[in-house]
């Protein structure tokens, strides 16, 4: 619909000194557009008749230096993909060479995978839903939900020791077990986090103020997300239940009871609703995987793949040269090609590897779900007011780190 | 006529209330209120770094609110090369300018009387003196127009400085802030008009005289009592020409960055800023003086207390009965600001055209419909 307007507009006759355009760049400083995209408009008046978006101010060659890294080395890279869940990122990628090794996690670990990346969706649906409310005006919605993540970033720096630049997956399982107190944490911290998703959805959900900017702006059908490539909450918005967690299982998603939430309209309040639905389910999700936490070993026991402990490292010549050729040559990945792909907080996050069996990717290339929603961004924006570039933008979530790696 | 002290008066009357109420409220609101009380709602602390002669204490971070001004004097004033210099000087005045002389009218307290004071049908007489206007700037008999006419206006520097800058964003901010605030003065007008045909009379010190009526001998007949409909009209198009939230369109940082001032530095960004908040305590002072009894303290009349028993109650010397009157009507104010910035904090803002089906839409027909019901209200009675 929001397309129709904008090829009316841009097709209108002839158009007088009087009716000129005016083309606005937006960015790459801007506050609303996440430091790193530049949007060259073209207004007439107040409504957006072309919008243009130009990405790669956030261009690092993460896929390049892959290349230059053991495969255990390009964790801390996929910490910056989506600075907003690192640990999505990691475990997606774990699970990629997990599947080039044809190795399997253990129990334990694919549960323990399972919390943390719930997690790590909390805080990022947090960000996602706090940055809409404040981009629209509402600052203390933005605070509140500011607070809730950083309750759970407490949990993950516990577990993993760092906030943000965690790297705490392994190939064949994890950097170490969850600390004892971590299920009684975590019964701390869950009603605090039920009481700001109740908190956001009191100050949005039901806001007419808030309904009316996020209500039939920046919509999408569901034909045209599909054909574009979208994912994720986005995508289910529009009514189509895909969700790799449930398509796909991987990890624990297919011993554990959840559901996926759709929107029916694509618009801006469906994909706000579907993320506060899933954060509900998050945390069903974690409850379940605390309860049915199986005992056994963290880590699959393959010396070719996992380091031996530091006692062996350090008393007997076997360990010592375990762990150099693991240290200096990498894990030895069988050559081959695979692609993996896990859901991410934003959408499908897919890995695709090549590797001629020696001890760095040979090719490493990721498919980011952000990098997709911008080339269909203007579809959503044009045709809509300046104003409805704000949510919009919000709603898609668009990661820097991601799109433009 | 108009003697030396006469004029010494009207002098120290428009220091105390501009210079010693308006700019410093509003100062301390822009610096004080938006950060610290703002943190009290969000749960943070908000800043409390900066110290003064070594003391360790942040003082309740009122060093903060004086070094914040110290900075905005002192940082470069940045012009845009291709800006109107002329304009670009002369808008921060022109906001600040008429957001200061509202002030003019607002009566802090009732006309203070030199003879005896005697009460009758809930209303102050004045017996062997004269009534001295000392409490406001201007007993204007037109005060209410005044007010209209001055706030118009004040469209001009928030219009000017966006074009004058030559920066798009401040161009669709200015225009966004003229469309907003021609349309809201619409229903600012007409929902004062209810009020003009019950008062009769657009002297606002006159209109709280008159609130001082007991309604049944137990309500005071404050304006929003009359007319509760207005009241709320009134306070959404007085907060949409002060283009506060949730009406900051015009300012909106995440789309336009800040609107029509995103060229302005300094003392000017200040000059503008400070408009705004004295803008904000203006409106809690119109709608505390045309709704809310303005300087009226409920059952409180020239010699004391009278709860409904014919008499006095308690009695209250005549210079405690101003005293509790001046803070009565400050105390209205604050009460007003502080709705108005927790709405700030609450709220998400509107898009441009659905502020404007606000205004025309929504707003206009009410408050249409509401004169016309007063009017034929006041016309049978």
């Amino acid at each position: 619909m929001n397309r129709a307007i904008a090829d009316a507009l841009a097709a209108a006759p002839e158009r007088g000194v009087q009716e000129d355009v005016m083309v606005l760049n937006m960015g790459p400083s801007h506050p609303a557009m996440h430091g790193t995209v530049r949007m060259v408009l073209t207004l007439d008046g107040e409504t957006v008749i072309k919008c243009d978006p130009e990405i790669g101010y956030l261009h690092r060659g993460f896929e390049k230096q892959c290349e230059n890294a053991t495969w255990s080395q390009v964790f801390p890279y996929t910490d910056r993909l989506n600075y907003c869940s690192p640990l999505l990122n990691n475990f997606g990628y774990a699970l990629a060479v997990e599947k080039m090794l044809g190795i399997k996690a253990t129990d334990r670990c694919n549960y323990i995978r399972t919390i943390l990346g719930e997690m790590a969706r909390l805080a990022d649906h947090f960000t996602s839903l706090g940055a809409g409310a404040l981009e629209l005006g509402a600052m203390s919605a933005f605070l509140y939900a500011v607070e809730a993540r950083d309750h759970i970033w407490d949990l993950v720096e516990e577990v993993t020791g760092a906030r943000l630049t965690v790297s705490f997956a392994r190939i064949g399982g994890l950097k170490e077990d969850l600390p004892d107190n971590f299920a009684e944490r975590w019964e701390a911290t869950e009603p605090r986090l039920w009481d700001v998703i109740k908190k956001l959805d009191q100050l949005s959900t039901k806001n007419r103020i808030f309904m009316d900017r996020m209500m039939n702006t920046g919509v999408i059908g569901a034909d045209e997300a599909v054909s574009l490539g979208f994912t994720g909450p986005v995508l289910r918005s529009t009514g189509v239940a895909y969700d790799i967690r449930k398509d796909s299982p991987y990890f624990a998603y297919d011993r554990v009871d959840f559901e996926v939430p759709v929107g029916t309209n694509g618009d801006n309040f469906d994909r706000y609703l579907v993320r506060l639905e899933e954060m509900k389910q998050s945390i069903s999700i974690i409850r379940q995987c605390l309860k049915g936490l199986p005992g056994g070993p963290l880590n699959v026991d393959d010396p070719h793949i996992m380091l031996p402990p530091k006692e062996l490292v350090y008393n007997s010549i076997e360990g010592m040269i375990n762990h150099f050729k693991l240290i200096f040559e990498g894990i030895q990945v069988p050559a081959g090609e695979v692609y993996s792909y896990t859901e991410a907080a934003n959408g499908e996050l897919g890995f695709y590897i090549v590797s001629n069996g020696t001890g760095k990717p040979y090719k490493l290339r990721v498919r980011p779900p952000c990098f997709y929603f911008m080339g269909g961004i203007d579809r959503m924006i044009e045709g809509g007011m300046l104003s409805d570039i704000i949510p919009t933008f919000d709603t898609i979530n668009m990661i820097g780190g991601e799109v433009d790696r | 006529m108009f003697s030396p002290i006469d004029f010494a008066i009207l002098l120290l009357k428009i220091g105390v209330i501009t210079l010693g109420f308006a700019l410093p409220i509003g100062g301390l609101l822009t610096l004080y209120g938006d950060r610290k009380l703002s943190a009290l709602i969000q749960n943070r602390v908000g800043p409390n770094r900066a110290k003064v002669f070594g003391i360790q204490s942040s003082l309740l971070s009122l060093p903060q609110f004086v070094a914040d001004g110290i900075k905005m004097l002192f940082k470069e004033d940045a012009m845009p090369d291709n800006a109107d210099r002329f304009w670009h000087f002369i808008a921060p005045a022109l906001a600040l300018l008429p957001a200061i002389t509202l002030w003019a009218v607002i009566p802090f307290g009732d006309l203070y009387c030199t003879g005896t004071v005697q009460v009758k049908d809930y209303m102050d007489v004045c017996v062997g003196g004269e009534q001295k206007n000392y409490f406001s700037i201007a007993n204007l008999d037109a005060g209410l127009l005044y007010v209209f006419a001055i706030s118009s206006i004040s469209v001009y520097g928030a219009a000017l400085a966006g074009w004058s800058t030559n920066s798009k964003f401040a161009l669709i901010g200015g225009l966004r802030s003229t469309a907003q605030m021609i349309s809201y003065e619409v229903t600012m007008g007409l929902s004062l008009a209810g009020t003009m045909l019950i008062y009769g009379t657009l002297n606002l010190n006159e209109m709280a005289q008159q609130q001082g009526a007991l309604l049944g001998g137990w309500l005071p007949a404050w304006g929003i009592v009359y007319q509760p409909v207005a009241f709320f009209l009134f306070f959404i198009a007085m907060m949409a020409e002060t283009k506060r939230a949730p009406f900051d369109v015009p300012e909106g940082e995440s789309e336009i960055v800040a609107g029509y001032f995103t060229e302005f530095s300094a003392l000017k960004f200040g000059a503008i800023q400070l408009s705004e908040y004295v803008g904000t305590i203006f409106v809690g002072a119109l709608v505390a003086t045309i709704f809310f009894g303005g300087w009226q303290v409920p059952f409180l009349y020239g010699d004391g207390f009278h709860f409904g028993s014919g008499g006095v109650d308690i009695a209250v010397p005549y210079e405690g009965v101003v005293a509790l009157r001046l803070v009565a009507f400050i105390a209205k104010t604050l009460f007003f600001v502080l709705l108005q910035f927790m709405l700030r904090w609450t709220l998400p803002r509107f898009r441009y055209d659905q502020i404007m089906n606000l205004g025309w839409k929504i707003l206009l027909p009410i408050s249409i419909a509401n004169l016309v019901i007063t009017a034929i209200i006041v016309l049978a009675f």
